[in-house]
């Protein structure tokens, strides 16, 4: 395999005294869907931030593109390359559906106002949302909001895009217009590194799937080898819990 | 009765241009006093928030905690003495230690722009660290730098919700500016002052005082409501592209009756 567009080497993250992140070693190589499951507090949440450096890593390192992008640098340009969508949605609450897509692109990117609008409704058209390019997020339903969100994720043509719980925040029938994007995409060849608590919807898109437990990785492997022969007892219970729902 | 509206009458035939210059420089005071302070509130409510991380070099911390702690006693002095007491301090001491001479109207307007942002600053804080923290996120995910994700996503936000403070602030000085007539500023008050004390029609002139105020903040209280509104922009949004439209819609309609 080619080399990998982020590995995560020796990773650790702590909160005062709390250790969150233990010691997280792995890869994403191109093209590849990696799910990370586990039980609440474990730390998927927290791995995604650190990869998209909305915390700051107490120790080790993020390799992007084989660069150290802890050792300073280019922060922003690093971002703008990994995507992030979030359980929240976190729209641009002062803008329309189609400024929010736009303005990264015009002030991170310096792309020209034509250039970006062409892209961000390419994008919109992309995940359905072309009709509301007038809208403002308020007046959005949850699962609307969120596939402008990823929209606008898009519109900055990542080469990772991080989804936390992207479906966690929003009503059951909701859920399932956002995972056919998601799905989409994943088919499109987009390299993504989805954090979720839709166990289906992992085994069906995932290229591998990671379980973590208590800041560590407990196991990280094919998805037909995690649920038909987990090798951990905690994740044999984890996965025997979340079927039951 | 009659005699009160004669004595109104005399006062508005003698006195009106007087009254009608005080007012102007009321409006003034209380327009620079409110747009230089929401200026100053805007800067030091920007720079408390300004995230120092750990990481970030000693020199950079120390300075900014003395920036800070400068900030924090200026609002601190401004917001615990009257502005009465603030203008004849800095109008006689500036005579009295540096022997300058200072307009009443420059010096008034110098005040209340300082006064106003001790407030302000405060205000525009808490205006700032209201907008939810995931807008921030959002900014930092998608590469913008701290002071772009301030300029295009949390000030706009931030001054929308400080709208109706800002706007109290307004009023506040256009009441509140009257006590610069301490120090002499020709305002509102201070004319009013003057025609009552020739005419030694105190009521009436007064009376009329308390018109011209009311019907000032008053007018302010509805200009602002309108520009939130504006702001807000419509409840309604339109639909981009065309709609599937259906063949012989309007005949239905007429057909309908």
């Amino acid at each position: 395999m080619d080399q990998p567009i982020i590995q995560i080497k020796n990773l650790k993250k702590a909160f005062g005294q709390r250790e969150v992140l233990k010691n997280i070693n792995f890869d994403v190589h191109k093209g590849e869907v990696v799910t990370i499951i586990g039980s609440s507090g474990s730390g998927k949440s927290t791995l995604l931030r650190c990869i998209n450096l909305l915390e700051t890593p107490n120790g080790g390192q993020i390799l992007y593109n084989s660069k150290n992008i802890l050792e300073g640098g280019k922060i922003h340009q690093y971002c703008a390359k990994v995507g992030m969508v979030f359980q929240q949605f976190n729209l641009f609450n002062n803008m329309n559906v189609l400024e929010n897509c736009v303005v990264g692109q015009m002030k991170v990117l310096k792309c020209n106002r034509q250039e970006a609008e062409e892209r961000a409704k390419k994008y919109l058209d992309h995940v359905g949302m072309l009709q509301y390019i007038n809208a403002r997020p308020r007046q959005l339903s949850g699962g609307q909001k969120q596939r402008v969100a990823i929209a606008r994720a898009l519109s900055m043509e990542p080469d990772v895009l991080l989804f936390d719980e992207p479906t966690s925040a929003l009503d059951p029938e909701m859920v399932g217009e956002v995972l056919k994007v998601m799905k989409d995409l994943a088919a499109s060849g987009l390299t993504m590194l989805v954090v979720t608590h839709e166990m289906g919807f992992a085994r069906d898109i995932s290229d591998r799937i990671v379980f973590m437990a208590d800041g560590i990785i407990l196991e990280d492997s094919t998805p037909e080898e995690l649920f038909n022969n987990p090798k951990h007892e905690r994740t044999r219970a984890f996965l025997t819990r979340a079927m039951d729902k | 009765m009659g005699e009160f509206f004669n004595s109104v009458q005399f006062i508005l035939n003698n006195y009106g241009d007087l009254l009608i210059k005080g007012t102007g420089v009321t409006i003034l005071l209380a327009i620079v006093g409110t747009g230089v302070g929401f200026l100053i509130g805007l800067l030091i409510g920007i720079y408390k928030t300004i995230p120092i991380r750990d990481e970030d070099s000693a020199i950079k911390k120390a300075l900014y905690k003395i920036f800070n702690f400068l900030l924090s006693a200026y609002i601190e002095v401004f917001r615990s003495t009257p502005m009465m007491v603030q203008a004849s301090v800095i109008f006689y001491g500036s005579a009295w230690i540096f022997g300058l001479r200072l307009n009443p109207v420059t010096a008034g307007m110098f005040i209340i722009s300082i006064n106003t942002g001790a407030y302000m600053a405060e205000i525009v804080r808490g205006g700032i660290i209201s907008v939810e923290k995931g807008q921030f996120e959002a900014t930092h995910s998608i590469g913008m730098t701290h002071f772009q994700s301030m300029l295009y996503v949390v000030l706009p936000q931030a001054i929308r919700n400080i709208l109706p403070a800002t706007g109290n602030q307004f009023i506040i000085n256009i009441k509140d500016s009257c006590v610069l007539s301490v120090i002499s500023v020709t305002e509102l008050f201070f004319q009013t002052k003057s025609a009552a004390g020739a005419t030694f029609d105190y009521f009436p002139a007064y009376f009329i005082a308390c018109v011209i105020y009311f019907v000032l903040c008053f007018s302010i209280t509805q200009i602002l409501r309108y520009v939130e509104m504006k702001m807000d922009g419509a409840d309604t949004y339109t639909i981009y592209g065309t709609e599937p439209v259906i063949n012989g819609a309007d005949t239905l309609k007429r057909g309908d009756k």
